[in-house]
């Protein structure tokens, strides 16, 4: 790496430097080589960042005016609508930016899932990243609770109730969670605190998805080892940095469309109701982002076997680096694996969708299906197709697609086209 | 191929959405109204507020609080904008509730523009228990708080109709055809000609309604017309911005060997 020749050419900062060096590694991540085939997918990464830091500080400012209480938080949110200054922008961009951001990592995940990011030698990337997605699922919910309002409660109320389903400990842990025998004031209380602690863990948990990126370096569309700096390299400033800036640009427009024209659309009605104990409403329904979790919930009759399926679901992915037994990383020369790549994105769509149906007859059916289809997919399919699947011909280098002899032109053309 | 899989694709996740209507169908779709803060550009009709507020003054204010809003708000631009002195007039026509004072007494005075709708209620107990056992929801947000929104609200207001035969409402339950359930504790409030516009508008129920359904509208989200005024502002300098970096880009990358 040349960050260890870097010398800072003013004075100044090669004192500070000496001391602290940061210029050094300013200079690693401006010229970091960085694959010249990244597509349009490779931007989430950045995109994602862009989101949390919105998050955390569009959070900041409303945490100096939110007030959380059982009787003030939900006239303290319509304060914050209503007579702060650019109150509903700020919370807007909020609530809204906790969609955009989910939107942006579930992109995130399945280019990892497409392109074999997550394989050899990148799993410590992947690992934090789940972390990260765990910490996200775990801060969004106890932001949806926060305004108090009949989602809030209910949502927070069904949520809670799951860990009741532990034999022998369960009730105790979930009075502990409440703080009280409901969902009441010290549960609010103590899920502010949380929600505000844990965009700052996520923080800690991103600049170490960036340090453990940043030895293998990036994967990209071919999936081959490249070595870095080379033809097949371009450095991060000012290449990667454009075309983030394009992309999240994009991503911008349409996160502006949501919050200036349709800024309940992703939200539910209900949580404009303030939360009232003693009424359930007629659905009780997650956030579009948690909903697959919550169909493979109801999927099973039983509440602890629900409960043990859903984490199950989020914790399969934790060994998807061993499930998988190809060799080839990327999706594009898998002819077998991208088919059940496709399945697995309509079957998570599917999930979202009937998470959102009430659990009885035909959503019921598809809610079966669907999870045992995804469980199928990871326990089944990744090992077996990577034994026996024949896999197209690898490019020895992205500038030269073609493996040997065989001369196939219309491969680079057919990698771009995929991607 | 890719655009063979997309089909699939697409077309997979029709045939799922397309269950929708498998579900159960006891709700009749509100009437879709076409409102004129609908829309990227859409502002709220003023007059249409004015008398919207008189309708939720008249009519509905004896049972709904609106406990959110201020009297100021009635002033502020994107909303019914009442003159200053209106305003104070309105403030000044409700009897508020204020104290202690330095003997420890509460008392009452004037209304301030500064002072919150005043409630017809002391509390949600007293309100529930003086309208049969139905609480009369606080209106501030009650547009965000219905699905189907304006369009919901005011088909309530316009849905009331004799129940179908065999159907049996206790005393105090009227049918609606769009409320949830058809059963609702509100007795229908609007008739022909009930208030006397200041404007000289026809006062017939369905203006009444569209008026004071545009007014809970504006109640709900009062920062409505500035939303959208910035929003478009917004979104043209984003896709300006959009267009120099992305030229830039091109720029950038045609300085080796590979496309973006």
């Amino acid at each position: 790496m040349s960050e260890q020749e870097y010398t800072p050419t003013s004075k100044a900062g090669k004192w500070f430097n000496d001391r602290l060096p940061l210029l050094t590694l300013g200079k690693h991540l401006t010229d970091y080589p960085t694959p010249k085939n990244l597509n349009y997918w490779w931007t989430f990464g950045g995109i994602l960042t862009f989101c949390l830091i919105t998050q955390i500080v569009t959070g900041i400012v409303l945490a100096m005016h939110y007030v959380a209480h059982a009787d003030l938080a939900f006239a303290s949110v319509e304060h914050i609508m209503r007579d702060v200054n650019y109150g509903w922008l700020i919370r807007y961009i909020h609530s809204n930016g906790a969609s955009m951001f989910f939107l942006a990592v579930y992109i995130h995940i399945f280019r990892s899932l497409f392109y074999g990011s997550y394989k050899s030698p990148r799993e410590v990337i992947w690992i934090i990243g789940l972390m990260i997605y765990l910490l996200m699922m775990a801060a969004a919910f106890m932001g949806y609770v926060l305004p108090w309002g009949q989602m809030s409660f209910w949502g927070a109320t069904v949520i809670t109730n799951l860990f009741s389903a532990i034999p022998l400990v369960g009730d105790s842990i979930t009075t502990w969670l409440w703080g009280a025998y409901s969902v009441d004031n010290p549960t609010l209380n103590r899920f502010f605190s949380l929600h505000y602690l844990i965009p700052f863990l996520i923080l800690g948990l991103v600049v170490l998805h960036i340090w453990a990126l940043h030895v293998p370096g990036n994967n990209n569309p071919v999936g081959i080892d490249i070595k870095k700096p080379s033809k097949d390299t371009v450095p991060f400033h000012p290449y990667i940095t454009i075309k983030d800036a394009f992309a999240l640009l994009v991503f911008m427009i349409i996160f502006a469309g949501f919050v200036f024209f349709t800024p309940n659309v992703l939200g539910h009605s209900d949580n404009y109701i303030p939360a009232n104990p003693l009424v359930t409403p007629a659905h009780i329904v997650p956030e579009w982002y948690l909903l697959p979790f919550y169909a493979i919930l109801r999927s099973v009759p039983d509440k602890l076997g629900g409960v043990i399926l859903m984490f199950s679901a989020i914790f399969i992915l934790f060994v998807l680096p061993w499930l998988d037994t190809s060799k080839v990383r990327s999706a594009v020369f898998r002819p077998i694996y991208r088919q059940f790549f496709w399945i697995l994105v309509i079957d998570v769509l599917m999930l979202g969708y009937v998470g959102a149906m009430p659990a009885e007859g035909v959503y019921l059916v598809l809610a079966r299906v669907g999870t045992i289809y995804y469980f199928l997919h990871f326990i089944v399919v990744m090992p077996v197709v990577g034994y026996l699947e024949k896999t197209d011909p690898i490019p020895m280098s992205i500038s030269e697609p073609v493996l040997s002899g065989g001369a196939e032109p219309s491969l680079a053309r057919k990698v771009n086209d995929k991607v | 191929m890719t655009k063979s899989r997309l089909r699939l694709f697409v077309l997979s996740f029709f045939l799922i959405i397309s269950l929708k209507p498998l579900q159960s169908a006891e709700m009749v779709d509100p009437i879709k109204v076409d409102w004129s803060f609908k829309g990227l550009t859409g502002t709220f009709d003023r007059a249409s507020l004015q008398r919207g507020f008189q309708v939720y003054k008249e009519v509905c204010a004896s049972c709904h609080s609106m406990q959110y809003l201020s009297y100021r708000n009635l002033g502020e631009p994107g909303g019914p904008e009442f003159s200053e002195q209106e305003v104070k007039a309105i403030a000044a026509s409700f009897e508020i509730e204020d104290g202690p004072d330095a003997q420890g007494e509460m008392f009452t005075r004037p209304g301030r523009p500064s002072d919150k709708f005043k409630s017809p209620y002391p509390n949600v107990q007293a309100a529930t228990a003086a309208n049969g056992g139905a609480y009369p929801p606080d209106m501030s947000v009650l547009v965000k708080a219905r699905k189907g929104g304006a369009n919901y609200i005011y088909s309530v207001l316009v849905g009331y109709e004799d129940p179908p035969p065999g159907v049996t409402l206790d005393d105090g339950v009227y049918y609606n055809k769009y409320m949830v359930g058809n059963k609702i504790k509100m007795p229908n409030n609007l008739m022909d000609g009930l208030v006397e516009y200041a404007d000289g508008t026809e006062s017939t129920v369905d203006q009444m309604a569209k008026d004071v359904t545009t007014f809970l509208a504006w109640a709900a989200e009062p920062e409505l017309e500035e939303r959208h005024k910035t929003g478009v502002k917004v979104i043209i300098y984003l896709i300006l911005l959009t267009i120099l970096v992305y030229l830039s880009m091109k720029k950038i990358w045609s300085r080796i060997d590979s496309e973006v």
